[in-house]
C-alpha cells in the first residue's frame, strides 16, 4: 500500500492518463498513421473483416441444423436477421458448433456456379456453398488468430519475463531453446505436431502456438531487462517490495506495451499458417467452413470442360481473394505501424 | 576469426540434440504401437509389430529410447516410409535432388529480383518507379503460396495450356525410363539433361519449373526488395557516403562501393528466414504442382500418419536450416569484421 501511493499518486496518474488520451490522437505517431493512405486503407480491411466475422449470421442463411440448434422453427426462421430479436444476438455471440457446417445445395459431384446453385458464389464440389464457406471461415480465422496469439503470448510474457528477471542458467537455457524453435521451419514443426496429436482445428491452433511462442518470449525477455533497470524498479525492490510483486506491479505493466502491438499484427500471418496446413488436409473435417479447406476444394477443378477452360474459375477465384485481401490488410496495417514505431525505417 | 567459427560450430551438436530431444519427447504423446512404425525397414515388418515393440523395446523410459534413436540417426538410419515405400534415408536420397533443384532456381529470382528492384527503389525515392516498388512488394508479400499456386495453375494450365504441373512431361518420363543412355550425374533434370546433351528434356524440364519457382519465390523476393530498399536508404544517408560524394567521387561509385557494400549486410541475415521460407513452401508449392519433390512426400506423409517420413524429413530441415544459419553467420564474420569481434 505504502508504496503504491509512493510510486503512483491517484489524482496525478488520473491527470496524466486524460492527457494522454486527449494527445494520442494529435501525437506525432498517430499524425502519421492518418496521413500514410496505405495504412488507414488497411484498418478499414481489417475492419471491413472483423464485422464480417461477427455478424456472419446476418450475411449468410444458415443451414438447417443450424437453425435447428437455434430453436428457430419454419414461421421464425428468418429471425436471426433482425437485431431486434434475442436470437440475432446469440447467433451472433454463441453460435452453436452446426453453424460452421457449411450447408450443401444439392450433393453434386461437380461444382456449380452461382446461377444453376441459386447460392452467392456457387458451390464446391459436395455441393458446399462457397459463400458461406468464406463468411463463416472469417470467424474461424479470427478466432484461431486469437486463440493462436493469446496462449502464444500468455506463454511468451510468462517465460520470458522470468528469463528477463531471474537471468542466469535459467535465462541461458530457455533462451537456446527458443533460439532452436525459432530457426527451425515453422509450418515443418507445426506439421509434425499436427500429426502427432491427431487432426483437428483444436490441435492446429495448439501446433501454431507452439512454433509462435519463443518470439514473443524473446521480444519480452528484452523488454523486462529494459525495464529491470529503470529507477522506479530499483525504488520498490528498496522498499521492501517481493519479487513477484515487483514483476506484476511494476515490470510487467510496463514492458508488455510492444509486444501486445508485435502480437496483434501477427494474427494475419498465424491465420496464414493455419490456412497452409489446413490447405495441406491437416485442419478441420471437410465441410468445417475454413478458408483453407475452401481453397484445397480448388485443386480438384484446375481444367476446366471442354471448350471451356475456365469453368470452375469461382472455386478457386473466391477463397483465394478473401485470403488474399486479409493478407494484404493485415500486411498493410503491420507496415504502418512498423514506420510509426520506427520512423527511421522509412 | 577461428574462435569465432569454433564458437559456432560448437552450437551445431548442440542444436541437433535440442532438436532430436524434442521431436523424442513430442513422440512420446503417442502409443508404442505408432511408434514402433519408425523402426520398421520393410512391408512384411508392418505385421508384425508387438514383437517390434519388444525387439527395440518401446515401452521402455523416453530417455533410454532417445538414446537409441540418436544412435540409429547418427548411423544414418531414420525408419521406413510407408508412403514412399523404401526407407526414410533412401527417400531423402531419391528426393532431395528434385527439391534443391527448385530451390537453386527459385533464389535467381529472389535475389536478383529483390535486390536489384529494392536498390532501384532506393536510388529513386518517392519517385514513379519507387511506389511502383513498393505496391509490388506489399502485393507480392501478400500472395499466399497456395493461393498464388492455384491461380497460376488454373491459367497458365487449365486455361491458356501453356505449362504443365509435374517435372517433366509424360513422353519424357517414358522415354528417359527406357533409355539406358541418359545417365544421372547429379538427378537434377536441368543439369543432367544438358550433360547428356539432350536439349528438349532441358527446355521440357524449365517449362515445368516456371509456374513452382514463381510460386515459391514472389513472397521472397518481396520480402528481400523491402529490406534491401530501406537498408541502401539507411547507408545513403550515412556520414561517409557523404564524405565520399564531398571528395568528388562519382555518384555510380559511391552508390557501388560505399553504400550498397554495407546495405547488404541486413540482406545477408534474412538469407537464413529466406531459406525457411523456402522450405516452408516447397512443402505446399511441390504439393499444389505435383512436383516430385521432398515437399510433396512429407506433406502425403503427414496427411497418411507416416511418422517416420515426417520425423526424417524433420531433423533433415532442421540440420539443413542450422548448417545453413552456420554459413550466413560465417559469411557475416567475413562481410562485418565487428561481428567478429563482439
Amino acid at each position: 500500500m505504502a508504496d503504491a501511493e509512493l510510486t503512483s499518486p491517484r489524482p496525478v496518474a488520473a491527470a496524466a492518463k486524460a492527457e494522454s488520451r486527449n494527445g494520442f490522437w494529435r501525437s506525432k505517431a498517430a499524425q502519421r498513421f492518418r496521413r500514410n493512405p496505405l495504412a488507414v486503407v488497411g484498418l478499414l480491411v481489417v475492419f471491413a473483416f472483423v464485422v464480417l466475422a461477427v455478424f456472419a449470421p446476418a450475411f449468410t442463411n444458415l443451414g438447417r441444423s443450424c437453425l435447428r440448434d437455434l430453436g428457430l422453427s419454419a414461421n421464425t426462421q428468418y429471425d436471426y436477421k433482425n437485431p431486434a430479436k434475442p436470437v440475432f444476438w446469440r447467433a451472433v455471440f454463441s453460435p452453436p458448433a452446426t453453424c460452421y457446417q457449411i450447408p450443401r445445395e444439392g450433393f453434386a459431384a461437380q461444382p456449380r456456379t452461382a446461377e444453376a446453385s441459386g447460392t452467392l458464389l456457387g458451390t464446391t464440389s459436395g455441393g458446399y456453398d462457397i459463400f458461406y464457406g468464406l463468411v463463416w471461415g472469417t470467424r474461424t480465422a479470427f478466432r484461431i488468430g486469437l486463440i493462436v496469439v493469446g496462449i502464444s503470448l500468455a506463454v511468451g510474457i510468462v517465460l520470458g519475463s522470468l528469463s528477463g528477471y531471474i537471468g542466469g542458467v535459467f535465462d541461458n537455457i530457455a533462451m537456446r531453446f527458443t533460439d532452436v524453435i525459432i530457426s527451425l521451419p515453422n509450418l515443418v514443426v507445426a506439421l509434425v505436431i499436427v500429426m502427432v496429436l491427431g487432426k483437428s482445428i483444436e490441435n492446429l491452433m495448439l501446433a501454431i502456438a507452439m512454433v509462435a511462442w519463443p518470439s514473443y518470449a524473446r521480444l519480452m525477455r528484452g523488454e523486462v531487462l529494459r525495464v529491470k533497470e529503470q529507477d522506479y524498479v530499483n525504488s520498490a525492490i528498496a522498499l521492501g517490495r517481493r519479487p513477484l510483486g515487483v514483476i506484476f506491479r511494476h515490470v510487467l505493466p510496463n514492458a508488455i506495451g510492444p509486444l501486445i502491438i508485435v502480437a496483434s499484427l501477427d494474427i494475419g500471418s498465424v491465420v496464414l499458417t493455419a490456412a497452409a496446413l489446413s490447405f495441406l488436409g491437416l485442419g478441420a473435417e471437410v465441410g468445417y467452413a475454413d478458408w483453407g479447406q475452401m481453397i484445397s476444394f480448388a485443386r480438384d477443378w484446375i481444367l476446366g470442360t471442354p471448350g471451356n477452360p475456365l469453368a470452375y474459375w469461382y472455386v478457386s477465384f473466391w477463397p483465394g481473394l478473401i485470403i488474399v485481401l486479409f493478407v494484404l490488410g493485415w500486411n498493410l496495417l503491420g507496415d504502418a505501424f512498423r514506420d510509426v514505431l520506427d520512423p527511421r525505417s522509412t | 576469426m577461428l574462435v569465432f567459427i569454433a564458437r559456432r560450430l560448437l552450437l551445431l551438436p548442440v542444436v541437433f540434440i535440442g532438436v532430436t530431444l524434442a521431436l523424442q519427447l513430442l513422440m512420446q504423446l503417442l502409443t508404442p504401437y505408432q511408434r514402433a512404425g519408425a523402426y520398421v525397414q520393410s512391408e512384411q515388418q508392418m505385421n508384425r509389430l508387438d514383437e517390434i515393440i519388444t525387439l527395440y523395446r518401446l515401452d521402455d523410459p523416453w530417455y533410454l529410447q532417445y538414446g537409441r534413436w540418436i544412435g540409429q540417426v547418427v548411423q544414418g538410419n531414420l525408419g521406413y516410409s510407408r508412403v514412399s515405400r523404401q526407407p526414410v534415408v533412401q527417400t531423402i536420397i531419391d528426393r532431395f535432388p528434385a527439391t534443391l533443384e527448385l530451390a537453386l532456381f527459385a533464389i535467381i529470382p529472389v535475389i536478383g529480383v529483390g535486390i536489384w528492384m529494392g536498390t532501384a527503389a532506393a536510388l529513386n525515392r518517392d519517385k514513379f518507379i519507387d511506389q511502383v516498388t513498393r505496391v509490388m512488394s506489399i502485393v507480392g508479400w501478400s500472395l499466399p503460396t497456395f493461393v498464388l499456386g492455384i491461380w497460376l495453375l488454373v491459367i497458365f494450365y487449365g486455361w491458356l495450356g501453356w505449362l504443365q504441373p509435374g517435372r517433366v512431361s509424360i513422353r519424357y518420363v517414358t522415354e528417359l525410363a527406357g533409355n539406358p543412355n541418359f545417365r544421372y550425374y547429379t538427378k537434377m533434370l536441368t543439369v543432367d539433361a544438358l550433360l547428356n546433351g539432350r536439349f528438349d528434356v532441358f527446355v521440357d524440364a524449365v517449362k515445368h519449373l516456371i509456374l513452382p519457382v514463381i510460386t515459391l519465390s514472389v513472397v521472397q523476393s518481396a520480402q528481400i526488395m523491402r529490406v534491401m530498399r530501406s537498408s541502401l536508404l539507411d547507408a545513403l544517408s550515412q556520414d561517409y557516403v557523404r564524405t565520399a560524394k564531398a571528395k568528388g567521387l562519382p555518384g555510380r561509385v559511391v552508390t557501388r562501393k560505399h553504400a550498397r557494400r554495407n546495405a547488404l549486410i541486413p540482406v545477408i541475415t534474412l538469407s537464413g528466414f529466406v531459406l525457411i521460407g523456402l522450405i516452408n513452401g516447397v512443402v505446399i508449392t511441390e504439393t499444389i504442382f505435383n512436383y516430385p519433390g521432398l515437399g510433396q512426400w512429407a506433406a502425403q506423409a503427414a496427411t497418411n500418419l507416416d511418422y517416420a517420413a515426417v520425423l526424417g524429413f524433420a531433423v533433415f530441415t532442421a540440420m539443413m536450416v542450422v548448417v545453413a544459419n552456420l554459413l550466413v553467420d560465417l559469411l557475416y564474420g567475413v562481410v562485418d569484421p565487428r561481428i567478429r569481434y563482439a
